[in-house]
C-alpha cells in the first residue's frame, strides 16, 4: 500500500469477537457447541429462546475467561462491572435485546505491542452471541431459517483504539491477539468455525488525527481479508478526499475480489437504549478474585520469545517460533524437558530440520543418542587432525596470519572423516593446541 | 410557575413508533400521541426533587456476584423448542426473508 | 357447595381427619367456578380434567401415607394462579391475545414448588393484559367483575385471583405485584393479599413486567393461609439471580407464637389523601386504633409525598416494560406485535422514550436516583417504627369502564403502594370494613424480609376484629 502518493495516513481500529469454549452458554446451562451440533435448535431452553418469564444467570467461567483475556492484553480490570441491555429488533435476537456491557466493561486500557508500534486496547467486555440465520426458499417463498444453538453463547468483544496504521501491522496484531487467546486455552479462535470474527473501522487523514467520519467494514473472514479491506478503503477513501469531499460514514461489507461494498444503510445511528439489566446483580471484582484468575495466565508468546533470546536463540528465530503454534508447542515442551537444548532445537526448527511427526521427546532422544556416540577419544581424533593439518599447510599459514575462520574448514574435515560423530568441542580443543 | 408543556412532534412520534416496533392505526396514533404527551408531562414533576445528594444507587436485589458454575444442564428437545412456533421447517424457526444480516 | 368456602388451614384439618377428600374440595371449587364465572369472568383457563385427576392422586397418596402435610404442606388443596405464571403444557396467556396460543414447555418456579407441595392447580386467572393495569379491564379476555358488585371491577392486575378467592371459587390463589397488583385488587375484593419483599419469591417463569419490581405472592382468605402459602413459594432459586439467599422462616409457625405488644406502627400523614373517597381514611384510622388496643404503639411519621412515586414508578416500570415486551414478535411462539392492546402500546411507547438517547438522563437515570431517595426515606422511617400502616387504595372498586383510554389510570390508582414497591419492601392488604357495599383494605408495610412482622400484625388485627361489621 503506497502511503506516500496521496499523503494520507491510514487510521484503523479493530473490533474482534471471540467465542469462548466454555462447556455451557453465557446465561443458561445449554451446551455451548453450536459448530458441533448436528441438528438445529437442540441446545436451547426458555432462556436462550427468550421465552416468557425466562431469566439470565451469568456463567462464572466465562466472566473469568474474559478477565483473563483482558489481563493477557495488558488491561486494567474493573472493580465494579455490570451487564446492560442493548435493544434492537432482529429475528436472531430472541429477547429483542442483547445482554452486553455498555459503560462499565470488565476490562479496559490495555496494550499490545507490534513491530510497527503499540495498539491500545480500549476495552474487553462480555456479551452473548445471537442465533444463526441463513436464507432459503421454502414453498417458493424467500425465507430466513433460524437456529438458536448459538444463541447466548459467551462472546468476548475486544475493541482497539484507532492505532493500526497499515495492513501489515493489522495482520501482525490480529495474529498476535489470536495466538495469545489460543495460548490461554479459552477459545479456538478459529475464523472458519466462527469462533473469531473481525470488523474494521477505517478512516484517513493527512496528519493522522481522527477525522469526523469513520467507515465500518464487516464480513471479514480472515486476516488477509482484513488487510485487503484496509488496502481497498485506503484507495477508495483517498480518492474521495482528493476531490475535497468527505467519505460517507457508513457500514460496508467485504467481498473478496470486489473490495468493500456499501450495505443497505440504516437511517441514523442506532439508538440501542442501553440500561442496566435488572435481572443480573452487579459484579464486584476484588483483588483476591483477580489474583486467582491471574494464576491461570500461562507464559505468553512475548515472554516466551524473550526467554528464547536469553537461551541464545536469535530474535528473528524466536519470533518465528512463538508465532507458529506447532513450533511454539514444540519449544515449550523442550523448555520443560531439557532447557539446555532449547537453542539447538530452535535452530533446527526454523531451519526445518525436524520432521513434522517428530515429538519433542523423540527429538531429544535422537539427539542424546547421537551425542552418546560422539567420539571424544583424543587418541582417535588426534591422528585425524594431524593428518588434515599436514595436508593443508597453506591454510595453517592463513590461520596463523589471523584468518581464524579457517578453523571451520578443519572441523568440517574431521566431521567428514568421522561421519559427523566427532565431538565438536574436543576437536576444537585439539585443533587450537596443534595450530 | 407552570412548567413548559411538552408536545411531541409528529416526527418524534413517528420515530418513537418505529423504535418501539408497534403498529398504530391513524386513530390509535392520534389518541396515543396525546396520552403520551400527557404522561410525559405528568412525570416531569420529578425535576422538583433534588437528587444530587442521594447515596450510591443500589440495585433492587441488593445482591452482587450471583453466578452460575460452568455446568451443562439438559436442554429442551428440538420438538419442545419448536412446539409453539407457527412456522417451522426442517428443525428451524422461519421468518420472511430479511435483508443483509447484522453480522456473520 | 360448601368445601370451596374453606380456608387452606381448615381444609387441611378436614383432610387430616378424613372428613373431606381432595376430590371433594376440587369438585366444589369447580362447581363454584362454573356457577359464578358467567358473572365474574375471573378465569382464563380452568383445568377440570387435570385438576380432578391430580386430586385423585393426592387422595391416594394422603391415604397411603406417602404424602403427609409435613412433606406436602398443600397436599390436595386446589389453588389458582394468575395467568402470567408459566404452567407446563397448559395455556399461559398473561391475558393477551399475543399469547393466546402459548403452551410453555416449562413450569415457573412457583408452580413447580406448588406441585412439589402437593397443590392442585385448578386454573389460570384473568389479569390486566401483561399486568398493565389496576382494574383487569385491559385483559383481552374481558374484565373481571367484583364479587361484591358485578357492575364494578375487581381491581388489578391480579383481579382474577382476587375475585376467585373473594367469591370462594378457589381455596387460595397466587398473584403478582409490580406496584399494587396484589394489594389493590385484594383491597377492592376484600381478601388478604401479600406482596413479599422483592427477591423473596422467584420470578422465573413469570411473564416479566417490571424486572426490578415484580414480586409473586399469595392471595388468600386468611392471614394464616397467606403465611403458609408464602413458606411454600418463597426461597432462593438458581434460575433467578435476583432471589435472596436469606433463609425462609416457617411463617405459619412464627405467626402462631407472635405478639404485637410494643410493635411500633408508623402512620404516614401523606398517605391519608385529602381527595380519598370519603370514609376510607376513617376506616383505616379505626383499624389502627384496634391494633393499638392490642398493645401496638402508633407513631405519626412523615414520608415523601406519594405523588412523586407515581411519576417515578411510571418511568421505571414503563421503561422496563418496553424492554421486556421486545421479545414478543411471533417468531418463536405466540402471535405478532399487531395483537398488542392499546395499554401495552402506550406503556411501550413511553418506556422507549424514557430510555432513548437524549432522554435517558432526564427520565430513566433521574428515575433511578429518585428511587434511591425513596429507599432512603423508608430506611430513615424504619429506624423509629417497625411497620407502616396506611390505606391501600384511595377509592373502593370503580365501575366497569373506569379505566378505559386513560393515559395513566393504573399508576394513579396505585399512588399509595408505589413507593413501597419501588423500595422493594414487603406489604400486605387486609380488609378492614366497607364503604357502602364495597370492601376497604388497609396495608401494612414492612422492612425488607420482615414478612413475619407484617403477617403477625395483620393476624392480630384479623383475629380481634370482624371486619365485615365495620361500615
Amino acid at each position: 500500500m503506497d502511503n506516500t502518493k496521496n499523503n494520507y495516513q491510514l487510521i484503523c481500529g479493530a473490533e474482534i469477537h471471540v467465542e469462548l469454549n466454555t462447556k455451557s452458554k453465557m446465561f443458561c446451562g445449554c451446551a455451548n457447541d453450536p459448530f458441533g451440533a448436528d441438528k438445529p435448535n437442540i441446545y436451547t431452553c426458555p432462556v436462550c429462546l427468550g421465552m416468557p418469564g425466562a431469566l439470565p444467570v451469568p456463567n462464572k467461567k466465562a466472566i473469568e475467561d474474559c478477565i483473563l483475556i483482558g489481563l493477557a492484553l495488558g488491561c486494567k480490570i474493573a472493580k465494579v462491572s455490570k451487564f446492560d441491555r442493548k435493544h434492537y429488533f432482529y429475528p436472531d435476537l430472541p429477547k429483542g435485546y442483547q445482554i452486553s456491557q455498555y459503560d462499565e466493561p470488565l476490562c479496559y486500557d490495555g496494550l499490545v505491542e507490534t513491530s510497527y508500534g503499540p495498539v491500545r486496547i480500549t476495552r474487553v467486555h462480555m456479551e452473548e452471541d445471537t442465533a444463526k440465520m441463513h436464507h432459503a426458499v421454502v414453498g417458493g417463498k424467500k425465507v430466513s431459517l433460524i437456529d438458536f444453538n448459538r444463541s447466548s453463547v459467551p462472546l468476548v468483544e475486544i475493541v482497539t483504539e484507532p492505532d493500526i496504521k497499515s495492513p501489515e501491522q493489522a495482520k501482525e496484531f490480529l495474529k498476535k491477539v489470536r495466538d495469545i487467546i489460543r495460548a490461554l486455552g479459552v477459545s479456538s479462535c478459529d475464523m472458519e468455525k466462527g469462533s473469531m470474527r473481525l470488523e474494521a473501522n477505517i478512516s484517513l487523514s493527512k496528519d493522522g488525527t481522527l477525522p469526523s467520519y469513520k467507515v465500518e467494514v464487516k464480513n471479514i473472514n480472515s486476516f488477509r481479508f482484513f488487510a485487503n479491506s484496509l488496502e481497498f478503503e485506503y484507495k477508495r477513501q483517498s480518492e474521495i478526499l482528493e476531490k475535497g469531499e468527505t467519505p460517507i460514514q457508513e457500514t460496508r461489507g467485504y467481498r473478496d475480489g470486489r473490495g468493500t461494498v456499501s450495505q443497505r444503510k440504516k437511517e441514523g445511528a442506532a439508538d440501542y437504549r442501553y440500561f442496566p439489566d435488572p435481572d443480573i446483580p452487579p459484579l464486584v471484582i476484588d483483588d483476591s478474585w483477580i489474583t486467582q484468575i491471574k494464576s491461570r495466565l500461562p507464559k505468553l508468546p512475548d515472554a516466551i520469545a524473550k526467554d528464547l533470546v536469553t537461551a541464545g536463540v536469535i530474535e528473528s528465530a524466536a519470533k518465528i517460533i512463538v508465532n507458529n503454534p506447532d513450533y511454539f508447542s514444540f519449544i515449550t515442551t523442550i523448555q520443560t524437558l531439557e532447557p539446555s537444548m532449547v537453542k539447538i532445537a530452535a535452530n533446527d526448527l526454523v531451519n526445518k530440520k525436524i520432521d513434522a511427526n517428530t515429538t519433542p521427546e523423540d527429538y531429544l532422544k535422537t539427539k542424546k543418542e547421537k551425542a552418546g556416540t560422539k567420539i571424544v577419544d583424543e587418541s582417535i581424533l588426534k591422528p585425524i587432525i594431524e593428518k588434515l593439518v599436514s595436508e593443508n599447510q597453506t591454510l595453517v599459514g592463513e590461520y596463523k596470519a589471523g584468518k581464524t575462520g579457517v578453523l571451520g574448514f578443519f572441523v568440517g574435515g574431521v566431521m567428514k572423516v568421522t561421519g559427523g560423530k566427532a565431538d565438536a568441542s574436543v576437536v576444537n580443543k585439539l585443533l587450537l593446541s596443534l595450530l | 410557575m407552570t412548567p413548559k408543556k411538552l408536545i411531541l412532534t409528529d416526527d418524534a412520534f413517528a420515530t418513537l413508533t418505529k423504535q418501539a416496533n408497534v403498529f398504530l392505526s391513524s386513530e390509535e396514533a392520534a389518541s396515543i400521541k396525546n396520552q403520551l404527551s400527557e404522561a410525559l408531562n405528568a412525570v416531569s414533576v420529578l425535576k422538583e426533587l433534588p437528587t444530587d445528594k442521594v447515596g450510591k444507587l443500589s440495585s433492587a436485589s441488593g445482591l452482587n456476584n450471583v453466578l452460575r458454575d460452568d455446568v451443562v444442564q439438559p436442554s429442551l428437545t428440538q420438538e419442545e423448542a419448536l412446539s409453539n412456533a407457527s412456522v417451522t421447517h426442517d428443525g428451524y424457526f422461519v421468518v420472511n426473508s430479511v435483508f443483509e444480516s447484522q453480522d456473520n | 357447595m360448601k368445601y370451596n368456602q374453606l380456608s387452606i388451614i381448615d381444609a387441611r384439618e378436614l383432610l387430616k381427619k378424613n372428613e373431606v377428600t381432595s376430590l371433594d374440595l376440587t369438585k366444589d371449587c369447580l362447581e363454584a367456578i362454573s356457577t359464578l364465572e358467567p358473572k365474574l369472568n375471573a378465569f382464563v383457563s380452568v383445568f377440570k380434567a387435570e385438576a380432578e385427576a391430580a386430586a385423585k392422586i393426592a387422595d391416594k397418596n394422603l391415604k397411603s401415607g406417602i404424602w403427609t402435610f409435613e412433606t406436602h404442606p398443600l397436599a390436595g388443596i386446589p389453588i389458582a394462579l394468575k395467568d402470567n405464571f408459566a404452567t407446563a403444557g397448559m395455556k399461559t396467556t398473561a391475558s393477551s391475545k399475543v399469547l393466546d396460543t402459548f403452551y410453555p414447555p416449562y413450569d415457573s418456579t412457583v408452580v413447580r414448588k406448588l406441585k412439589e407441595a402437593g397443590a392442585i392447580i385448578i386454573g389460570k386467572t384473568n389479569m390486566d393484559a401483561w399486568a398493565h393495569g389496576s382494574s383487569t379491564e385491559t385483559s383481552d379476555y374481558g374484565s373481571t367483575k367484583n364479587p361484591y358488585d358485578v357492575g364494578r371491577l375487581a381491581g388489578g392486575s391480579s383481579g382474577g385471583s382476587a375475585a376467585a378467592v373473594a367469591s370462594h371459587e378457589v381455596i387460595a390463589a397466587i398473584g403478582s405485584e409490580t406496584a399494587g397488583s396484589i394489594r389493590q385488587p385484594a383491597s377492592w375484593c376484600g381478601v388478604v393479599g401479600m406482596k413479599p419483599t422483592y427477591g423473596r419469591v422467584s420470578r422465573y417463569g413469570v411473564v416479566a413486567m417490571g424486572s426490578s419490581l415484580d414480586s409473586p405472592g399469595p392471595m388468600t382468605k386468611t392471614v394464616a393461609d397467606s403465611a403458609l402459602l408464602l413458606s411454600v413459594i418463597a426461597g432462593v432459586d438458581t434460575k433467578d439471580a435476583t432471589t435472596s439467599p436469606t433463609p425462609v422462616p416457617n411463617y405459619l409457625q412464627e405467626l402462631k407464637g407472635s405478639s404485637i405488644s410494643g410493635l411500633r406502627i408508623g402512620i404516614p400523614k401523606e398517605y391519608f389523601l385529602k381527595d380519598a373517597q370519603p370514609g376510607i381514611n376513617e376506616l383505616i384510622i379505626k383499624a389502627s386504633k384496634d391494633l393499638e388496643s392490642k398493645g401496638a404503639k402508633l407513631i405519626e411519621i412523615s414520608l415523601l409525598d406519594p405523588k412523586y412515586s407515581i411519576a417515578d414508578y411510571t418511568i421505571i416500570q414503563r421503561a422496563e416494560v418496553s424492554s421486556n415486551l421486545a421479545r414478543y414478535t411471533g417468531v418463536r411462539y405466540g402471535g405478532g406485535r399487531e395483537l398488542l392492546g392499546p395499554e401495552a402500546k402506550r406503556r411501550i411507547m413511553l418506556g422507549t422514550y424514557a430510555l432513548s438517547s437524549g432522554y435517558y438522563d432526564a427520565y430513566y437515570k433521574k428515575g433511578e436516583a429518585v428511587r434511591q431517595l425513596l429507599k432512603e426515606d423508608f430506611s430513615r422511617v424504619f429506624e423509629t417504627v417497625d411497620i407502616i400502616l396506611a390505606p391501600t387504595a384511595p377509592t373502593t372498586s370503580l365501575p366497569i369502564g373506569a379505566s378505559e383510554d386513560s393515559a395513566m389510570f393504573g399508576e394513579l390508582a396505585d399512588v399509595l403502594v408505589e413507593a413501597s414497591s419501588l423500595a422493594g419492601l414487603t406489604g400486605i392488604n387486609i380488609p378492614v370494613g366497607f364503604v357502602g357495599a364495597l370492601p376497604v383494605g388497609m396495608q401494612l408495610i414492612g422492612r425488607h424480609f420482615a414478612e413475619s412482622t407484617v403477617l403477625s400484625a395483620a393476624h392480630a388485627y384479623e383475629q380481634s376484629v370482624n371486619w365485615k361489621d365495620n361500615h
